[in-house]
């Protein structure tokens, strides 16, 4: 039954409202006038392909609505879209590496990132993900990721001290 | 009848002219077998005969009254071979019982069973049957074999390699990187011969500029800044060359052995199922890695020392006898009884290397036992008897080592002790000379830094024995997964099997492990399209019937047809691209959820993988992920539960879009509110594709078209659910036992 919602999702002219209700949860609303209280939007590759592939799913994480691209929408839905995403998403990206503590595990990052200068703790060295198009994901001791989206773009410190995990 | 010669010409010479006696006119020879062993298994031949007409036999002591004995064949006249252990039998029997039998070694099986496939071949013929010929099958290791040919390349061992050889047939892995091995070569000469040039201008210097100064005072101190120039240049020219000649050097090694890990991981992806079966993981891993660095160690820093000694030694020696024949004759005295030496304890070194392997070997299987059996180790308390065991292969570790080290530690003080003897020579002989005029102060001294260096030099050329040792048993153990053949070939002439319909019949499967026999000639069509479930109790032979179809292993003997045409005659991996599989423990590689759905197809788009996902029930959970479709999994990685990762699998399977699909207990170790979950997505995965499923639980199988069900290798039942069920047999008894598990756990529960 899924599938054949998601289906229909796609092939909606006018496909849905997005709002917040007095409570600030996200309320979507379908075409056919059915309102969804605590829905909340997912990328489906949120790293390899951002700008393809949203779900809407509801509380339980059931889909509600699948759209493949945000180009076919009304401009005042895809802000209220990138909003929401923005504020689901956490993955600071890393401009600059400023001290990794020392070469034993775990150590400590000192970074400087597009939110601000933080730390973070690395429980292994496995922890730290060569993507495609050399790329890095970093996942701290408590499972936040940050993003490097192009490890040539670093400076030579940041560089020499990244080296040894990639 | 040309035909009967041209067989009477393929017996051994001392059988043909008797059995050609023994033959009626008109009568057809179809094969023959020699069998090794007698009814008491000692090693007597005999020969069996199959014609037209008869079964004949010719013992080979020719004591017993009539030496040959004949059976007409009639329509109940039936041949078999059976194995036990290492001797088989080959058996003639008909209606009345047991008529005659051979007895052969394992090596005579495929003989015997050719021959046993000649009758039945022949019996087909005469019937006007047109029967595929099928391909004989080795039955020892089941690759497929040549009819004619009646032996095996797989199995028939080349001879044992001397352990040297296999460092030379590197040599064509160098063969590719030849320019680049000369070039080094000829940098290694340079380098050495830079090396060489400092001593002789010592000569020179001390002669004609030092001494005479020493002595009269006067000395030509202009070509002091010559010879100082020359030294300096010597050397800088030599630290140079040997720069360009170690990078040039290492790199080119380092080559060969990425070559060498590139070919034999290759090859290794490459060999069937059953080499992995016999294999254990961590040795193949050490193979590929350790022993491969091994080499290339040896070859960046042994070979090259050691080519470098050469050089060095023939040039000094050289040099030595250009500037004084005599003094040179006489440093090089103690050399013959360093070589004598070396060659004495060189066989004792060899014995105690290949010792100390072995010892580090047991130990590390100690190691790769109990390390993966942790838990059982911990289970039965049994630390204290593992550590025992480890203390026990690690002090052989030790006494083989020190056994080493005993002849080690005494050699090379006692090669020391020659040089010496070696310079106290030259000292000696070179005073009387310089006393008698013979030579020049200059030269003596020269002789003397040459010598010291020739000596150094044989040193460590006499490590190179060992290291030799060392990295020969690399190249062995590297070489021989080389030298392993796929049990299952590709074949000499492919049949490309496109995109299959689906159509599989098995026709008189059998197969063995070794010498047990596990399927006995199973009969089975299964249509396109249809859905077989495979029931029995373990051990029955279902996993090893879905082996054989996916050609994991190739039949014994029979045949599986696929669309018609023997799956032998199909190019490997073109015909698995036509099936599809889901296991009991799916396996997810290292990487992102959305790259293990698209394992089999990597080229797919983001959009067939969440079609394929979606499918598979596997959709929303990724969703939930923190990184959706990029998430990690596998080792490391994200974890998931087992109804997760097997919704994954499923996920790969659909993503195919296989024809044949292979459902290997794919719901058995999950729970049963997972198992429905999982049912659901199996359902869009079946539909339309010939599925065979292996079910312990027998709820899982209602949507099979027949149910087959297998017991000792045999088919036993076939029909629907309730048919079976009517039927009052085996499935009918395995489910009711089901039944009674369900309906007592609810009894309880009131």
């Amino acid at each position: 039954m899924e599938p054949d919602r998601a289906k229909n999702g796609r092939a909606l002219p006018q496909p849905f409202t997005l709002s917040h209700d007095v409570w600030g949860q996200l309320v979507m609303t379908d075409a056919e006038g059915l309102e969804h209280v605590g829905v909340e939007l997912v990328r489906a590759f949120p790293l390899s392909d951002p700008r393809h592939g949203f779900a809407v799913c509801d509380s339980d994480g059931r889909e509600l609505i699948w759209l493949d691209g945000l180009d076919a929408l009304p401009a005042p839905l895809v802000r209220q879209i990138e909003d929401e995403l923005a504020k689901r998403e956490f993955v600071p990206i890393i401009h600059c590496i400023l001290r990794i503590s020392s070469a034993v595990e775990p150590s400590e990052w000192e970074v400087e990132t597009d939110r601000g200068r933080t730390s973070f703790v690395l429980d292994s060295e496995d922890d730290v993900h060569e993507l495609e198009e050399r790329r890095a994901l970093v996942t701290d001791a408590h499972g936040i990721r940050y993003l490097i989206p192009d490890v040539r773009q670093l400076d030579a410190h940041s560089r020499q001290l990244l080296e040894r995990f990639l | 009848m040309t035909g009967t010669i041209k067989k009477l010409g393929t017996l051994p010479p001392k059988w043909r002219d008797e059995t050609t006696r023994q033959l009626q006119a008109g009568e057809t020879l179809l094969a023959w077998f020699e069998a090794d062993l007698n009814d008491r298994l000692h090693f007597v031949r005999e020969l069996a005969v199959l014609t037209d007409r008869r079964v004949l036999t010719c013992r080979e002591d020719r004591d017993s009254a009539a030496p040959w004995r004949s059976w007409p064949l009639t329509d109940r006249t039936e041949l078999r071979t059976d194995e036990h252990g290492s001797a088989g039998i080959l058996e003639l029997r008909d209606a009345s019982g047991r008529l005659a039998s051979w007895r052969f070694t394992a090596g005579k099986a495929t003989e015997a069973h050719r021959l046993v496939q000649k009758l039945s071949g022949w019996r087909l013929g005469r019937q006007g049957g047109d029967r595929k010929p099928t391909m004989a099958v080795c039955p020892s290791c089941g690759a497929a074999i040549t009819a004619d040919e009646g032996r095996c390349e797989a199995c028939a061992a080349g001879p044992i390699r001397p352990s040297m050889s296999a460092l030379f047939r590197l040599a064509a892995f160098a063969r590719q990187r030849f320019g680049l091995v000369l070039l080094g070569f000829v940098l290694t000469l340079t380098a050495t011969a830079a090396g060489l040039v400092p001593p002789y201008l010592t000569m020179p210097l001390l002669d004609n500029v030092l001494i005479p100064f020493q002595e009269k005072g006067t000395g030509d101190f202009s070509l002091v800044k010559w010879y100082l120039g020359g030294l300096a240049a010597a050397a800088l020219l030599e630290w140079l060359l040997d720069w360009a000649k170690t990078y040039v050097l290492a790199w080119v090694s380092e080559r060969i052995s990425a070559d060498l890990r590139a070919r034999t991981y290759a090859h290794l992806q490459r060999l069937s199922v059953e080499f992995f079966g016999g294999k254990r993981t961590g040795d193949l891993i050490s193979r590929i890695s350790n022993d491969t660095e091994r080499l290339c160690n040896f070859l960046s820093i042994n070979l090259i020392d050691f080519g470098t000694d050469i050089l060095m030694i023939l040039m000094t020696a050289g040099i030595l006898l250009s500037i004084d024949p005599v003094l040179a004759l006489a440093a090089l005295v103690p050399f013959p009884v360093i070589v004598w030496m070396v060659a004495r304890v060189r066989g004792r070194l060899l014995s105690g290397y290949r010792q100390a392997g072995a010892a580090w070997g047991m130990m590390t299987s100690v190691l790769a036992d109990t390390i993966p059996g942790i838990r059982v180790v911990k289970a039965f308390a049994q630390e204290a008897r593992e550590i025992e065991r480890f203390d026990a292969s690690n002090e052989r570790v030790f006494y083989s080592a020190n056994r080493l080290n005993k002849v080690w530690s005494l050699f090379s003080p006692t090669v020391t002790l020659l040089t010496t003897a070696g310079l106290l020579v030259v000292w000696g002989f070179g005073i009387q000379r310089v006393y008698s005029g013979g030579i020049k102060v200059g030269v003596l001294s020269a002789f003397i830094l040459y010598i010291a260096r020739f000596y150094t030099r044989i040193e460590s050329m006499i490590r190179m024995a060992s290291a030799v040792q060392h990295a020969s048993a690399s190249a062995q153990r590297i070489f021989e997964i080389l030298d392993k053949h796929s049990t299952v070939p590709e074949p000499a002439r492919p049949v490309h099997p496109g995109r299959l319909r689906g159509r599989i019949e098995l026709q008189g499967v059998r197969f063995k492990y070794g010498a047990r026999e596990v399927l006995h000639g199973l009969d089975l069509t299964v249509e396109p399209g249809e859905m077989i479930g495979l029931v029995g109790p373990s051990g029955a032979g279902k996993s090893t019937l879905i082996n054989l179809i996916c050609r994991f292993y190739d039949v014994s003997a029979g045949a599986i047809l696929v669309d018609g045409s023997d799956v032998r005659s199909f190019p490997v991996e073109e015909y698995r691209r036509n099936i599809g599989i889901v296991l009991q423990e799916p396996f997810l590689f290292y990487g992102t959820i959305a790259e293990n759905i698209a394992y089999g197809r990597p080229e797919a788009s983001r959009e067939e993988i969440v079609k394929a996902a979606r499918a598979a029930r596997a959709h929303e959970f990724i969703l939930r992920l923190p990184c959706g479709y990029d998430s990690l999994v596998g080792e490391r990685g994200q974890s998931l539960s087992g109804g997760e990762r097997q919704r994954i699998s499923i996920a790969r399977a659909l993503l195919i879009d296989p024809r044949i699909l292979i459902l290997d207990e794919a719901t058995s170790s999950v729970d049963t509110e997972t198992e429905r979950e999982i049912q659901t997505a199996l359902e869009n995965l079946i539909c339309g594709r010939t599925t065979i499923a292996i079910a312990h639980r027998l709820s899982t199988l209602r949507r099979a078209d027949r149910l087959v069900v297998v017991e000792n290798g045999n088919i036993v039942e076939i029909g629907r659910h309730d048919e079976l069920l009517e039927e009052g047999g085996i499935y009918a008894r395995l489910h009711q036992a089901q039944m009674d598990l369900v309906y007592g756990r609810d009894a309880d529960g009131t």
